[in-house]
């Protein structure tokens, strides 16, 4: 009888790890699966700059540094490896982009070209989908940190290596922008 | 479960209520069909041979509603696909709030009616479909359209269509259960001696009789609890709880009913669109579909500034 009871606790056990563990491993791909769709939209992003550079150019004579700004952040924005150097980069182009329609209020011509606006109105676009997969990101780190913080999952998380992932987060210079809009 | 307040404890707290109103559901079910099996009582087999045709019925028809869900719906309402190029804004909110909460695109339609409403339906997120009426798109800011599409695309998310089909085949097998039940009260009679227990028979005409509108009570409770955890969960997407407390505010203002909404589709819509019956009562407030929208809209504003 015994033997059957310890057999049985053992099964039990077993089953419950193999489901902590699986459980664990979907969560973190949802995780990747997440950043990729970030990637996706700042791909889409930073494939509108050269468009926009060359919609620009024309017009603006004197500002030729606030372009550069841009293309350099694109570039690397293009080369970031990991959601850190990513979100970096991304806060950069942003600001570089916020610079570059502050210059483009100067030139009427360019303010009124039709190309210009539905650039404008594409980016602005972009940046909404940019701030959504990161929300979904977010929500995915959220669940992932949270099965490895609470018990019992946090025990097999230790036991097999699994690792918190960061949260993509605004740059203080972001938060303002969105108080603004408000 | 102390302090019910932020958007988070909203959401959980729905989904366990859920859970508490279909297992006391699946009692439910349980009992009526073990008394009503009884009542037959033509041994256990016989019994429980009318409760397999009974199950198999009610899944066979709720199958098909919930398999071509949105074609059926969508057809009834007449609604209109539409592509990027016709609203461009409608789209992209459409679409942004699908990445935010990482579900597939649905197909978008537009109703052309001037009453303000919307719905979403689909089996699954891969097939599902969201509908706005002209007049919503008209009334509404771009915010309080944000709102009503994150409460849509929370019912997909949340497989609200799923759930409500299974319910459907439990309130479907009772009801024709008993329906089976008392008709063979009236017409067979058959050898009445064959029944067994008088009290089981006794038990099973009250519950033939009051079950039905138990289990259709019990469904409606579900709908309304779905209704709570979609604003919930839209809020969880928009983070911007204001935005769908004043379009529910507006819809709410404005009594025009929808013409292509029935009986049949009404819990779909984001508020009821027969309106005019929109019950204050407590024992009227049973049989809606949807929650009264001044307390929706009580809970959409103790998340304000909570989230």
């Amino acid at each position: 009888m015994i033997t059957y009871i310890v057999i049985g606790v053992v099964v039990v056990l077993i089953f419950w790890l193999l489901m902590t563990y699986n459980g664990l491993v979907t969560l973190r791909n949802r995780v990747r699966e997440a950043w990729s769709q970030i990637d996706v939209q700042l791909k889409r992003r930073s494939s509108l700059i050269p468009n926009l550079v060359e919609a620009v150019k024309g017009y603006v004579k004197h500002e030729k540094g606030v372009l550069e700004e841009v293309t350099k952040a694109r570039t690397s924005l293009m080369s970031a490896k990991n959601p850190h150097e990513a979100a970096e980069a991304d806060n950069m182009l942003t600001g570089a982009l916020k610079s570059l329609f502050a210059v483009a209020e100067n030139y009427p011509n360019l303010k009124a070209s039709e190309n210009f606006i539905k650039l404008q109105d594409e980016l602005s676009d972009t940046e909404t989908k940019v701030a959504a997969s990161r929300q979904f990101y977010n929500t995915n780190v959220l669940d992932l940190n949270n099965s490895l913080e609470t018990v019992p999952s946090a025990w097999i998380g230790q036991m097999f290596g699994f690792k918190k992932e960061e949260f993509f987060k605004a740059t203080d210079e972001e938060k303002k922008d969105v108080e603004v809009k408000f | 479960m102390a302090t019910v307040n932020t958007a988070w404890d909203h959401v959980s707290g729905n989904i366990f209520k859920t859970w508490v109103i279909m297992f006391l559901f699946s009692l439910f079910t349980v009992a009526v069909v073990y008394i009503i099996a009884r009542g037959f009582g033509y041994g256990e087999v016989g019994g429980l041979g009318i409760v397999g045709f009974a199950l198999i019925m009610a899944g066979i028809m709720n199958f098909v509603s919930y398999f071509w869900s949105d074609k059926i719906v969508l057809g009834v309402s007449g609604a209109k696909p539409i592509k990027k190029e016709d609203n461009p804004e409608v789209y992209r909110i459409v679409e942004n709030l699908c990445i935010a909460a990482g579900l597939p695109l649905p197909k978008i339609y537009i109703i052309d009616d001037t009453a303000t409403n919307a719905f979403a339906t689909g089996r699954d997120p891969k097939h599902a479909a969201i509908a706005f009426t002209k007049g919503i798109l008209q009334k509404l800011n771009k915010q309080e359209l944000e709102g009503v599409t994150a409460h849509e695309l929370s019912h997909v998310g949340n497989r609200d269509t799923l759930l409500m089909a299974v319910v459907s085949v439990l309130v479907g097998t009772i009801a024709l259960l008993a329906d089976f039940f008392l008709r063979s009260m009236f017409y067979g009679g058959r050898d009445r001696e064959g029944r067994g227990n008088q009290l089981f028979v006794i038990l099973a005409i009250v519950a033939a009789i009051l079950a039905p509108i138990v289990a259709t009570l019990i469904q409606l409770a579900v709908s309304r609890r779905r209704e709570f955890l979609a604003d919930a969960s839209g809020v969880l997407l928009t983070r911007y709880p204001q935005g769908l407390a004043s379009a529910l505010q507006k819809i709410s203002g404005d009594r025009e009913p929808l013409e292509v909404a029935n009986r049949g589709t009404a819990h779909l819509y984001i508020v009821n669109p027969l309106k005019g019956q929109d019950a204050k009562q407590w024992l009227a407030g049973l049989f809606n579909t949807h929650p009264p929208i001044e307390m929706r809209i009580k809970a959409l504003r103790e998340m304000e500034g909570k989230i």
